[in-house]
């Protein structure tokens, strides 16, 4: 019990130290290797994906001559947009150390705002301005409990999945909305002039772009990784740790309000328990894409790679007539090879080096933990 | 409940060594009056409100409501104390629920014993195959749990399709046991209170109980100081994966309807409860018992809202609303205990 204070400090996404073993006499040549390692590992990883994409189109061609078709492509877009927009953010606060479970809910908290607003007679536009203000308010609190009041995201984002969803109910109770202007609910039917792409397919691509961008190639992305890997050290480096993780949030509550409202437009229903559980569907994305659970790795690549996987071997399934509830047995396995993969890898390369420097064998399979 | 009381009672002697030692176990008491005391005032407001809260028949069902919860949350506390978590428990309890029940129109007139240990060995096959990949595999158990969920239910669909279980084929004497009561007391309360004073007790007081709040507080440590970490996770896994299928078929005996989304969601309800218990999330601290409370706490935040008439709507915005208040009031306490011994420490020159 004596040793619990000090599990409580280091914040919850504190990642493994990276091991004693790699540690002593270890100068800026081997840390330089180190980072060129990371950098093929993932870079394999993302090859990996591609692998995995290119073998469910091989898959579903072979299966359904109606995989391959323009129609079949805007079913694809319009299945998992919602989710895969989610999935966005989400990866940013993976990246961060930190894990939002509310999304769904935010998304059916939105849906149901947005059908009792539109059902009193707002105009859609104030409805749009009120949803992200809300979405921003839902993440708002989210990351303030985690880094002001310093608790664990897990267990504050499962606490507000519970809140959220009951908002949701508390807005809507057991009544459905479901008259929506058609100009709204034709993106539900219909893909955007002159593509197949539905219109949430053509936001999450825009999305993608934005923050792929905002990850990839600006400080504000680095220290992102930064504070993943060590959030000690990138608070010494003078990165505004708790402000970031506040603003990652309030994005990802914004994203999902707007998921919620084109989920709704899609169904034409608002709905209590719009998005349900779907929380689950956007953490699978996120880990498949490579990201790690622990923070400080990931790509926006692996994350449209592992998009594509997702929802083209879900659709997939679906023309080959599998039952299409338990496609989750398939996803369930991807993830699981997600993580058995790399730790293969990094199981056969910890072997290798310790073949390499016999008298430190024993010392260095023993000490490297996961 | 009232074996979860005595039980309390019974480890209230402070051991006699250390002053820190007592300091954190008063805490750790604090923890658990804490979420007590909450659920007694909510019992007394609703009372106040409306006396029929206290009816027996309205206990009852609370008490009914709690058990399968206060299974699964024995099993998880196991699991979050040595800083694991796991997600396939609905999915587990759903296999099992709908496997054990169809057993009785597939072999009629088999024993109900043997069906619940056809259940429990459904959960057991599960937990085992989480616990070989978290502990052999190295991987982190949010994410293989989180695979398994899928996986299980899954599983669960294709053998179920578009079927269900239907309560005309369950035997009178399963669908009764809920019903059965002991001087008033549902008996299968009794069971489910006893097997969770025995959790408790083994997590307190058994050297490997202990070894798993040590690896929750920190696994490096635990492994250096010669705590067979792999095998104890191993352990947790396998015994949440039991009783969350003994779980399934208690539910399959209280709803009598089973279909394949036969406890979806049960997961995150019942690490809100385990958290509400004083069960930190990051493993190393909270009891069995306090989860229990938590379960107990959360059907009765149910049927309090029921009895008074507010729409169920509410039910999940205040179960919610209590987790984030659980889990920041714990915060605001072991600030405080860290603080107390640090200068405890100070002050003895340490």
């Amino acid at each position: 019990m004596e040793s619990e204070h000090a599990a409580a400090a280091p914040g919850p996404g504190t990642p493994a130290a990276p091991g004693p073993g790699a540690a002593p006499g270890s100068g800026p040549a081997s840390r330089g290797a180190a980072a060129g390692q990371l950098l093929r590992r993932s870079a394999r990883w993302e090859t990996g994906l591609v692998v995995v994409v290119i073998a469910i189109v091989v898959f579903g061609a072979s299966t359904s001559s109606e995989f391959l078709t323009g129609s079949n492509f805007f079913n694809i877009g319009l299945g998992s947009g919602e989710i895969a927009i989610m999935a966005l953010p989400m990866t940013l606060i993976i990246i961060s150390g930190e894990i939002d479970l509310s999304v769904a809910s935010t998304m059916g908290m939105s849906s149901a705002l947005l059908g009792v607003l539109w059902s009193t007679g707002w105009p859609m536009l104030a409805i749009f301005a009120v949803l992200l203000l809300l979405g921003a308010a839902a993440g708002l609190l989210n990351g303030l409990l985690v880094t002001r009041v310093g608790l664990p995201s897990l267990a504050v984002t499962i606490g507000t999945l519970a809140l959220f969803r009951g908002i949701a109910l508390i807005i809507i109770g057991s009544n459905t909305v479901s008259d929506f202007p058609a100009a709204y609910t034709n993106m539900g039917v219909e893909p955007i002039p002159h593509t197949q792409l539905s219109y949430s397919a053509g936001i999450f691509i825009v999305l993608a772009i934005i923050f792929g961008v905002a990850l990839h190639g600006t400080p504000f992305g680095r220290s992102i990784f930064a504070m993943g890997a060590n959030q000690d050290a990138a608070l010494f480096a003078g990165i505004r740790v708790k402000r970031i993780k506040t603003l990652l949030f309030v994005i990802s509550g914004v994203v999902c309000a707007m998921a919620g409202a084109l989920l709704t437009f899609r169904l034409d229903t608002a709905v209590q328990n719009n998005g349900l559980g779907l929380e689950l569907d956007v953490v699978a994305i996120a880990l498949l894409a490579g990201v790690s659970i622990f923070g400080g790795k990931g790509s926006i690549i692996g994350v449209v790679l592992a998009v594509l996987a997702f929802a083209g071997l879900q659709n997939a399934l679906l023309l080959t007539n599998f039952n299409q509830e338990a496609t989750g047995i398939v996803i369930g396995g991807l993830l699981l090879a997600s993580v058995f993969v790399p730790n293969v890898m990094s199981f056969s390369a910890r072997a290798r080096e310790s073949l390499g420097r016999r008298s430190r064998a024993t010392a260095a399979v023993s000490r490297s933990g996961p | 409940m009232s074996t979860t009381v005595a039980e309390r009672r019974d480890s209230s002697p402070p051991p006699p060594d250390a002053g820190s030692r007592r300091l954190t176990e008063r805490v750790f008491r604090v923890r658990e009056s804490g979420i007590l005391a909450v659920l007694l005032v909510f019992v007394a407001a609703t009372t106040a409100i409306q006396p029929r809260f206290l009816d027996t028949q309205n206990i009852q069902f609370v008490l009914i409501n709690t058990t399968v919860f206060a299974l699964l949350a024995l099993g998880e506390t196991m699991v979050v104390v040595s800083r694991n978590v796991d997600l396939s428990i609905g999915s587990v309890l759903g296999l099992s629920a709908f496997l054990s029940a169809r057993l009785f129109s597939q072999v009629h007139g088999i024993p109900i014993p043997v069906v619940f240990a056809v259940g429990l060995a459904i959960g057991l096959v599960c937990g085992v195959a989480n616990g070989l990949m978290v502990s052999l595999g190295r991987v982190p158990s949010l994410v293989v749990t989180l695979a398994t969920l899928y996986i299980i239910r899954g599983i669960d669909i294709l053998i179920v399709g578009g079927n269900e279980v239907v309560a005309q084929s369950l035997p009178a004497s399963f669908a009764n046991i809920p019903q059965d009561t002991v001087l008033g007391v549902p008996y299968l309360a009794i069971v489910i209170a006893v097997i969770v004073a025995i959790g408790a007790y083994y997590l307190r007081s058994f050297r490997s109980g202990r070894e798993l709040y040590a690896i929750g507080s920190n696994p490096d440590a635990a492994r250096l100081a010669g705590i067979p970490v792999g095998k104890r996770i191993f352990t947790a896994f396998a015994v949440s994966g039991a009783l969350a299928g003994l779980a399934g078929v208690l539910w399959a005996a209280q709803y009598q309807t089973i279909d394949s989304t036969a406890g979806t969601g049960y997961e995150l309800l019942v690490v809100s409860a385990v958290v509400v218990g004083g069960v930190a999330i990051f493993g190393g601290s909270g009891t069995a018992i306090g989860a229990a409370i938590g379960a107990l706490l959360l059907s009765t935040i149910q049927s309090a809202l029921n009895v008074l008439g507010i729409a169920p709507f509410w039910d999940q915005a205040i179960a919610g609303f209590l987790l984030l208040l659980a889990i920041t009031l714990d915060r605001a306490i072991s600030l405080r205990l860290l603080a107390a011994l640090r200068l405890r420490s100070s002050r003895r020159g340490i």
